[in-house]
């Protein structure tokens, strides 16, 4: 699925500027920790985090993710939306629960990167 | 035999040898440094899976000296077989290393919590990249990571 498909599903907004939508987005990691992202053993392409300051943006850079969604509504501050707009790295926001979030994408068929046999809910 | 002995130091010979500073407490540009890493790995033309290892045990082990240190330094060596990752920090070190390590164990405070880090997967997750970790650490004085991956093997 692509990432313009999914911030239409969600009714989700852009944060950036000047970064390309046109993301491939197989599978997703939903966390606030940071060091919960940081041990998966594949990257995803999507996180979908509560967590809106430039940590969840440089995590996305050292893992390897390429784009995050944030949920409830956060956004953040310019200097964030800066920095990834640096590293590429779109950013957009949803007022939907992180719940809520995970289990519309999980019905779409999207999966976290480790896991070894889908989620049935193929697209 | 000479030329066995050659062949050893052309081996361990350093390629690349950079070094960045590190500030305790400033979350802003914390991981800037382990980003610069990646960056330079990448233009180098590593396996991207020996890129991403490295990349989050010297971003794990630089918010550790954000948190918690007064300032530290990363250093960044590559050889022919090898990345090694060495972190020198100036803080309070850790009092029970052992304790450290157990997943979970954590002696964070609210600020780096809200940070999105604390959550005692630091120290685990560095060992668990990496094909060597060596800790070392003196109370009241600072703690020295060394971080080893392989160029050649695969880590499971």
């Amino acid at each position: 699925m692509n990432l313009s498909n999914i911030k239409e599903i969600l009714n989700a907004k852009i944060l950036t500027n000047y970064v390309s939508l046109e993301i491939d987005v197989k599978n997703v990691i939903a966390s606030d920790l940071m060091s919960d992202v940081l041990n998966s053993k594949n990257p995803a392409d999507l996180l979908l985090t509560g967590l809106s300051n430039t940590q969840a943006i440089r995590t996305c850079e050292i893992a390897g993710i390429k784009a995050i969604l944030f949920v409830k509504g956060k956004t953040p501050d310019e200097e964030t939306i800066k920095l990834a707009e640096s590293c590429n790295i779109p950013l957009l926001s949803c007022s939907l629960s992180m719940f809520e979030a995970c289990g519309i994408l999980y019905s779409y068929g999207l999966i976290y990167p480790d896991s070894k046999n889908g989620n049935g809910n193929n697209p | 035999m000479v030329s066995s002995t050659l062949i050893q130091r052309m081996e361990t010979e350093i390629i690349l040898n950079e070094e960045f500073e590190i500030t305790g407490g400033d979350f802003i540009n914390g991981g800037a440094a382990s980003c610069r890493v990646k960056n330079i790995l990448k233009e180098i033309g590593l396996a991207p899976e020996i890129i991403r290892r490295v990349a989050i045990a010297s971003y794990e082990a630089e918010m550790n000296v954000v948190m918690y240190a007064k300032k530290g330094i990363m250093k960044l060596i590559l050889t022919s077989d090898k990345i090694i990752i060495k972190v020198d920090d100036e803080g309070p070190g850790i009092p029970d290393i052992e304790l450290a390590m157990q997943p979970g164990y954590s002696t964070a405070t609210p600020e780096i919590r809200e940070m999105g880090f604390g959550a005692g997967m630091g120290l685990p997750n560095i060992k668990k990249n990496a094909d060597i970790f060596n800790i070392n650490s003196t109370v009241d004085k600072g703690t020295n990571l060394e971080i080893i991956i392989n160029l050649n093997t695969k880590n499971d």
